[in-house]
């Protein structure tokens, strides 16, 4: 079933209303998800939410009006709301806008899938959640928790433009924590990432990460940090597994090239961006290993997409090239007042929220070497991996991360167990640091971006494999 | 919003169709509990001295949880016709028989009447309790909203300037197959701003339940006179400081005790801090849940949960002794405890929180506030005054747990940091990381004191409204500065 005509509506009715741009989103969505504790089932949910989003542009202002209704009279007033809403934003008017061009086209997307999620039965899904976190507590965790999630979203846009594009996204993760109590401190361990891994992708990604073999051994690991030795405090050569440089990627590389960011368009909230636009092609962000692309396109990831919310088509473009920042996270509005050509990175969480610049798959291209040639080759250090907490500044320079492992490295192996381990930099430095990188590259799904007011749950995805960075501050404490 | 957002008793006979429809689908004996809100939002949001981003949104949500023949699921939809609504009832059962055993399945709460406030100013005539609700600002329009973005960006007097202004509006109703039926609507209005200048940020936030007390001019004054008092910054070392936080940043700590430690599910599998009737904190702190306002407040919150149990103030810490934490049915079986009335959609999972914690403020202050606007907030001047050498801090920024047990959390500071010399300021400071246990600052003997004035601060992500004063305490460390 289509909902071109009632997107149609919508736009028509801003356009008479006075907007001298409108697009609307139509998006129907499906989500199931369930939490396990200790081999059994502690929720299990499922929703289903519907309506349309307008977007209108008065002379130089917006304004946005979202209703749950598919009505054709519903569309209709939420066009001419969305057009009211502009034409009150004029009272504290900006600049004039111009849209760089996006090419109106007719398309329809589908994402990869195997396995329909949805469509698999309840018990398989709970069978392996809850075998999971049993397995788990067999093995010895104080706690044992499971989670999986799945959005199914079709997506209907159509734009005063001329875009009609529709796009169905089936996206899908899970993963296992196993905690273990000691005297006054907890200690975790989790599979594969610690919210699970997430993709645009059918049910065979869950199948892959293997949950129930891997869960013993996360309790034991967890145990086993209990009575492990602190993280040591000082400088020191810092190896970084896959799952937490895709964290580092998105924290200090993906939300300090979004453009919205570095134009101060969110600098009451989410903050700025320490990149001025002025060095843009000239500004060493990293070593020359660090090449970091923004690519929608990539199947399975779970920041992929046929076209974003401004009917703008996936296309790959560099953010740092050896080294260089060369490239940032635009729309159609901020690009042109930017002065750049180019959009495509503009999505909402729903289709009550306004569009907005997100990250789609920001991510490191392969290096060439292998983790373990990075361990062999390095004296003295410490490796860290799986991501336990994350702090970052506004401007996206200061950061500390915590991980929920992390082992010596001495004379080229690994050694003992650490606990507690913390790492801390300013990013730029930390970046032109990295030495040796990996070409084991997975692309990590992050399904928790935070970002705009009223707040959206943005889903991100990072490609990223193990590296290596000098000169780091590891092991602060509170 | 507009006239046709405020409601009236379209939740209650919403639900109430739901309990009937679960009946005819699953039988008598299914037990079953329905929660339909209709929330509408806007956001005027500027920045760069500009409205940028203007929106506004009325949803109905319908939200069922079912427990039949010992199995649970849960389901919800914004598709409110009979298809609609048959298909969230059918899928529901569907899932619940699907589902293995539960277990913990808590019962349904029992018909029983909601709490009045101190606050409350409704007639009492049927189960609607509107707890001081202004219609006014439920029915708040984008040209209101806009003039007091309009007044916050000219009392900034070219500053560049960026923040929102929000008005919302919920009614909802709870009905449940053991009979419990209970409705109730609530408005709130925030703003919350920063002006900037060279590099330097200040901010002014507040939330009311009327729109009327917003006036956008002296917010974006006290946000400007604090970017100005933010120039020139220098840059200390880490270590320890003894630190006045403003209201803002105290809020951070009041946010994370919360949702970390009194957290009942967290209490329950031994993941919190709180030890009840401990000595867990300075005898000055007095902690109180407060969803339905106080003295002269409006309710921020529902008088119900999402369980459909009446809300009422819970005090969490009195004089230093933790006395309670947050539950819902689930949490509280768990923990030989009663629900508080803390139920949501996630707290099966995340588990209970309170949501409307206050500090309370000190009865008066201890010396008189300075009358020149400065960098230094009302709540705080008294603070400062008795201060030797310490910082003033406005806000906290990003702050993320390194270990529940001992709620060590690290952050940054924003919106302005300045050093305190024998109770003056004598310069801005660059904003800093710090590494630090909550409950350990808050500890017996390092409460040095406790503004005078609570000011009501909105929620940043979470829909939680919290009411802080002030505070000095005798220690704060900080792990970094500008240079790593």
């Amino acid at each position: 079933m289509s909902h071109f005509d009632e997107a149609s509506v919508a736009v028509r009715a801003a356009l008479e209303a006075g907007a001298r741009y409108a697009d609307c989103r139509v998006m129907v969505r499906r989500t199931e998800s369930m939490t396990a504790r200790d081999g059994d089932v502690e929720e299990l949910g499922s929703g289903e939410s519907a309506g349309l989003g307008v977007r209108a542009l008065v002379g130089s202002s917006w304004g946005f009006y979202a209703l749950p209704d598919l009505s054709d009279s519903a569309a209709r007033a939420a066009g001419r709301r969305a057009a009211e809403i502009a034409v009150a934003s004029a009272t504290v008017p900006g600049p004039p806008i111009e849209l760089v061009p996006s090419a109106a086209v007719e398309a329809s997307w589908a994402s990869d899938c195997a396995v329909d999620p949805l469509g698999l039965s309840l018990s398989v899904k709970g069978d392996l959640i809850v075998g999971a976190t049993a397995a788990a507590k067999e093995a010895g965790a104080d706690l044992a928790e499971g989670i999986y999630q799945i959005w199914d979203t079709r997506k209907w846009f159509v734009s005063s433009e001329g875009h009609r594009i529709d796009q169905h996204t089936r996206e899908c993760g899970a993963g296992i924590t196993a905690s273990a109590f000691g005297d006054g401190e907890i200690q975790r361990r989790s599979w594969p990432s610690h919210r699970g891994q997430y993709g645009t992708s059918g049910w065979e990604l869950v199948d892959s990460l293997d949950l129930i073999a891997h869960a013993p051994r996360m309790a034991e690991e967890a145990r086993a940090l209990l009575t492990a030795p602190l993280c040591p405090t000082g400088e020191t050569t810092l190896v970084l597994g896959g799952e937490q440089l895709a964290l580092q990627i998105h924290e200090s590389v993906g939300h300090a090239i979004e453009l919205d960011r570095i134009l101060g368009w969110e600098a009451a909230f989410a903050g700025t961006s320490w990149l001025d636009l002025g060095r843009l092609g000239s500004l060493r962000y990293g070593s020359e290993l660090m090449n970091i692309t923004i690519d929608p396109g990539i199947p399975g990831a779970l920041g992929s997409f046929g076209y974003d919310d401004e009917g703008t088509p996936a296309t790959k473009r560099d953010a740092v090239r050896d080294g260089i920042w060369v490239g940032v996270l635009a729309g159609r509005d901020s690009a042109a007042v930017a002065g750049l050509d180019y959009a495509g990175s503009v999505r909402s969480d729903g289709w009550a929220r306004l569009p907005m610049v997100r990250m789609t798959n920001v991510g490191l291209e392969p290096g060439p070497h292998t983790l373990d040639e990075i361990i062999a080759n390095t004296d003295d250090g410490v490796f860290m991996d799986i991501n336990r907490s994350w702090s970052i500044d506004d401007r996206r320079l200061n950061f500390q991360f915590g991980c929920e492992i992390g082992y010596e490295i001495k004379n080229g192996k690994l050694g003992r167990m650490l606990r507690n381990p913390t790492y801390t930099g300013i990013g730029p430095k930390f970046w032109q640091s990295m030495d040796m990188l990996s070409s084991e590259t997975v692309a990590w799904g992050t399904p928790n971006c935070g970002k705009g007011q009223p707040g959206q749950v943005g889903h991100t995805g990072h490609p990223a494999a193990p590296a290596r960075f000098t000169d780091v501050r590891v092991g602060v404490r509170g | 919003m507009s006239l046709e957002t405020v409601r009236s008793g379209a939740e209650l006979e919403l639900a109430a169709r739901v309990v009937e429809l679960v009946r005819q689908v699953a039988g008598p004996t299914a037990e079953a509990e329905v929660v339909v809100r209709h929330d509408a939002e806007a956001l005027t949001r500027f920045a760069v001295s500009m409205i940028h981003q203007n929106v506004a949104d009325a949803a109905t949500t319908v939200g069922l949880r079912l427990h039949l023949d010992g199995r649970t699921a849960s389901g919800t939809t914004t598709v409110v016709g009979a298809d609609g609504l048959r298909g969230l009832v059918e899928r529901t059962v569907a899932a619940a028989r699907l589902s293995p055993p539960d277990a913990a399945w808590p019962g349904l709460t029992p018909p029983s009447p909601l709490h009045h406030s101190a606050a409350y100013h409704g007639s009492g005539e049927h189960s609607r309790l509107d707890f001081g609700f202004d219609e006014a600002t439920a029915r708040a329009t984008p040209a209101e909203r806009a003039g007091r973005v309009r007044d916050f960006v000219r009392a900034a007097e070219g500053l560049e300037t960026a923040g929102y202004c929000r008005t919302t509006y919920t009614s909802a109703a709870f009905a449940n197959t053991a009979g419990q039926s209970v409705e109730g609507r609530t408005a709130e209005a925030a703003m919350d701003g920063i002006a900037r200048l060279a590099g330097a940020d200040g901010v002014a936030r507040l939330a009311s339940g009327r729109l009327a007390d917003l006036d956008g001019a002296a917010l974006g004054a006290r946000a400007a006179a604090k970017a100005r008092g933010g120039q020139d910054p220098i840059e200390l070392p880490p270590g320890r400081y003894e630190v006045v936080l403003e209201p803002e940043a105290v809020a951070d700590l009041l946010d994370n005790l919360a949702i970390f430690g009194f957290n009942g599910k967290a209490y329950a599998q031994r993941q919190s801090f709180v030890e009840l009737g401990a000595d867990q904190f300075d005898p000055s702190v007095t902690l109180v849940d407060e969803p339905l306002g106080s003295r002269d407040e409006h309710a921020p919150g529902l008088p119900f949960d999402d369980e459909g149990t009446p809300r009422e103030s819970l005090v969490l810490v009195r004089e230093g002794v933790t006395k309670a934490v947050a539950h819902d049915r689930t949490s509280a079986a768990e923990a030989g405890a009663v629900s508080t009335g803390h139920a949501s959609g996630a707290s099966r999972t995340w588990g209970p929180f309170p949501t409307h914690i206050r500090l309370e403020a000190s009865p008066a202050a201890s010396l008189p506030a300075a009358d020149a606007v400065g960098a230094v907030a009302e709540s705080a001047r008294p603070l400062v005054a008795r201060m030797e050498r310490g910082l003033l801090i406005t806000d906290f920024w990003y702050t993320r747990v390194l270990d529940q047990k001992t709620l060590v959390i690290t952050g940054l500071t924003r919106n302005g940091v300045w050093l305190v010399e024998n109770g003056e300021v004598t310069a801005a400071v660059g904003n800093m990381r710090f590494t630090q246990s909550y409950p350990q600052a808050l500890g017996t003997g390092l409460v040095r004191g406790i503004g005078h004035e609570s000011v009501l601060l909105p929620d940043r992500w979470s829909g939680t409204r919290y009411a802080a004063p002030a505070l000095h305490l005798a220690s704060w460390n900080l792990t970094g500065n500008a240079s790593g």
